[in-house]
């Protein structure tokens, strides 16, 4: 059960990093990070199993900091499209050389 | 006899600094006001000279062998060097104190005429004060490098005063032609400074003076190399072959200063160098002969330029260059009295005569100014006559000619006579014959300078006007605060030479009414008896005869024949000759043409030094300073510029490419951790 657990984990990783990296929608971006955060949230459930609980409590703080962080960031994004009127990641170059 | 000690020695440098400041403050704040200046300025100088007498009343009347020296506080301490700002008391540097601040304060009561109308007068006598203050920190100090202060300090004030009307590009030149033909002699000086310290630990003179007869041997390398480099700086400061060239451009300087630093004191600091350090250029006899010898060339060679200028300041000024070429045959044959004897006449009549030329220039200027003419007020082609107009003038420089050409009783017949005679009298030892020739040129020379300022006498004063018609009219005589000074030293050109009349004269008929002394002979003595006993060890007695014989009295006699002779026919002839105003005036060709301007020794100079060197700083410029220099500073810009160029190109400011970025990252350290 845990390899299996453990592909799954690997395959969401992969799936995230993969649309973090080629998707130009910012909310998806963060859909994708958040999907990044719940594939090692399986990870950790996965192997608590066998080492012990300390896992399952790893992943309420994951939890706990993945909605502060989404509240944050969602903020940025939507202040950023108050200047710019779209969430292109292609349109935030402000700093570039 | 009873024990000296110096009064107030502090206050005689400190009160010109002290007036210096507050002119300095004048010429900031007020400059139009001339009350605080003219009651300043000379009145510091003067009380100077009151505590400089009193000191040295205490000093005749005190059994004085020892130098007296004050210390105050430590100024340099590195390692076993240790250097104190302390002043040395002795009969040397009374006597110079006593020349600087006396002459001194005349100059300044002479300047309140002069400068009356200049904007710049709370200025003037501010560097004035300066100068004098360095002047005497020169020398009353105690070791090398406190009269080096001074030695700088002066070249400073000269600078300063020579481009005073520095508007004029040509005045302002001139002092920045002094300021670097005097840096070149500086680092002589240094050198030789340097050298002293190594072979003796020390820079005080006592200890030096004392040591060094021990130390060194006579005619060894190091002491004739460290007099050597001693009296490069001596040549620098005191205008001699081959840095001469600045003293007459001085002459773009106020009169009164021409008087005060470019005759009187501050050219003469090089010959006092040379008396100061009497015991080592007694131990080096190369050194002597140099010094004598560079001293004849410069008295015959500036004397033959003097003889056809036509502008009355650069005569002077070439005078001035050739009897500081008597000082140092006076110094050099090792006649150390002689020399600062001829210093103290010198500083009097050419002090005199300068103080004259000023009067004159000063009239002349104001005459042509009343009718807006633009004749050069300098010219002596211009003037003629002027003796109508000038009564005290007249009189006072006729004094001060006489006493230069070496005419008895006057000032200068005594100074200049005991130098060429010392010339003869040494021609013992090694360089016998070298020592034959200076004496040979130091009397033609004599004559030459008899011809020369009679010449000026002549053309100035004597004739007719050459002025015009209308300037005519406002020629006047100088108010009494310029000719009272005039008196003054006209005064001490006649009387001065009669402290020091040699016994030789003095047992003479006619001339010997005046008795002979030798006082500063003597008071000289204690400085001057080691290096007299260096030299009568190694070289030998002193001739009783001169070399084509005769003694002491008989060429006294000859020289003073011949030196009237020269003036009553240049008068006589001269004063015949019609001269043409200088816009009417031919240059003189041929060989006059090359003494008219003046060996062509500045145009040598520009063509083999002045601009190789500025060809060089111009390869600099444009290849080694705008190539190599800039090129490394610009190219590490470029390069920092080029890398960060390269480098941004990352920063896309592409959200994704930044993820793309941690991803790789974190792969790279996945498998290092790993791998």
């Amino acid at each position: 059960m845990i390899t299996q657990s453990l592909w799954l984990s690997a395959i969401l990783f992969g799936l995230g990093v993969a649309g973090v990296v080629f998707r130009r929608n910012a909310i998806i971006l963060f859909m994708c990070i958040e999907l990044m955060l719940n594939a090692v949230n399986l990870a950790f459930v996965a192997i608590s199993r066998s080492v012990g609980i300390d896992g399952q409590v790893f992943v309420f703080f994951v939890m706990a900091v993945a909605a502060a962080e989404a509240a944050v960031g969602l903020a940025i994004v939507i202040s950023v499209f108050r200047h710019t009127e779209s969430v292109d990641t292609r349109d935030f170059n402000l700093l570039r050389w | 006899m009873n024990e000296f000690h110096p009064t107030l020695l502090w206050a005689i440098p400190l009160l010109p600094l002290l007036g210096c400041l507050i002119n300095m403050v004048a010429a900031f704040g007020a400059p139009e006001r001339k009350t605080i200046p003219t009651l300043v300025g000379p009145s510091v100088v003067g009380i100077a000279f009151v505590i400089a007498v009193v000191n040295f009343v205490g000093m005749l009347g005190a059994d004085l062998h020892a130098p007296v020296v004050e210390r105050y506080f430590q100024w340099i301490a590195v390692g076993s060097l240790q250097i104190d700002a302390a002043l040395q008391l002795d009969q040397l540097s009374i006597v110079m104190t006593l020349i600087i601040t006396g002459v001194g304060f005349l100059i300044h009561v002479f300047s309140i005429g002069y400068m009356k109308a200049d904007p710049g007068y709370a200025r003037y006598f501010s560097y004035l004060n300066l100068f004098v203050f360095f002047m005497l920190v020169l020398v009353l100090g105690s070791s090398y490098p406190l009269m080096f202060v001074g030695w700088e300090g002066v070249g400073l004030c000269s600078y300063l005063l020579i481009g005073f009307w520095f508007k004029d590009r040509e005045k302002a030149d001139a002092g920045k032609k002094a300021f670097i033909v005097n840096r070149i002699g500086d680092v002589g000086f240094l050198i030789a400074m340097f050298m002293l310290f190594s072979n003796l630990g020390t820079l005080d003179f006592i200890p030096i003076f004392e040591t060094a007869p021990a130390t060194f041997a006579y005619g060894g390398a190091v002491v004739t190399a460290i007099t050597l480099f001693f009296f490069i700086g001596a040549v620098g400061k005191s205008a001699q072959i081959p840095l001469y060239v600045w003293l007459p451009d001085a002459m773009a300087g106020p009169t009164p200063v021409s008087a005060l630093i470019h005759a009187a004191t501050m050219v003469t600091a090089g010959v006092y160098l040379v008396a100061r350090s009497s015991v080592l250029f007694a131990l080096a006899p190369v050194s002597q002969i140099t010094v004598a010898g560079i001293g004849a060339l410069t008295a015959l060679f500036a004397a033959t330029i003097g003889l056809v200028q036509t502008d009355i300041k650069k005569v002077l000024a070439y005078s001035t260059v050739s009897q500081l070429g008597y000082m140092f045959i006076g110094v050099g044959v090792g006649a150390f009295a002689a020399g600062i004897f001829h210093l103290m006449t010198h500083a009097f009549f050419k002090a005199l005569l300068f103080l004259g030329s000023g009067a004159v220039i000063h009239a002349m200027h104001e005459a042509l100014h009343h009718t807006h003419s633009h004749a050069d007020a300098q010219d002596m082609r211009n003037m003629g006559g002027l003796k109508k107009y000038m009564p005290v003038t007249w009189v006072t420089m006729w004094i001060g000619t006489l006493a230069i050409a070496g005419i008895w009783p006057f000032a200068g017949f005594f100074s200049k006579d005991e130098i060429i005679w010392m010339a003869a009298a040494h021609a013992v030892g090694p360089f016998e014959t070298w020592f034959r020739v200076v004496w040979v040129i130091a009397l033609i020379a004599a004559l030459l300078t008899a011809f020369y300022m009679t010449r000026l006498m002549v053309m100035t004063f004597h004739g007719e006007n050459r002025t015009g018609e209308r300037e005519r009219g406002y020629l006047r005589e100088v108010p009494p605060v310029m000719w009272v000074p005039l008196v003054v030293l006209a005064v001490l050109s006649v009387v001065g030479g009669w402290i020091n009349v040699p016994e030789a004269i003095g047992h003479m008929p006619i001339l010997g009414w005046i008795p002979h002394s030798e006082w500063l002979h003597e008071w000289l003595h204690p400085l001057t008896e080691t290096a007299d006993g260096i030299m009568l060890q190694n070289a030998g007695e002193l001739a009783e005869q001169a070399p084509l014989g005769g003694g002491a009295g008989m060429w006294a006699a000859i020289s003073f024949a011949l030196a009237t002779a020269v003036v009553v026919i240049t008068a006589s002839t001269l004063g015949r000759r019609r001269f043409l105003p200088a816009d009417q005036a031919e240059t003189p060709t041929g060989f006059l043409g090359v003494l008219y301007n003046k060996w062509y020794v500045d145009e040598i100079y520009d063509a083999i030094v002045v601009r190789p060197v500025l060809a060089l700083s111009r390869f600099f410029a444009r290849y080694i300073d705008r190539g190599v220099i800039d090129g490394l500073a610009n190219g590490a810009g470029y390069a920092s510029r080029a890398f960060g160029w390269v480098n941004s190109r990352v920063q896309t400011g592409l959200v994704n490419g930044y993820a793309f970025m941690i991803v790789l990252g974190a792969l790279l350290l996945l498998a290092f951790m790993l791998g």
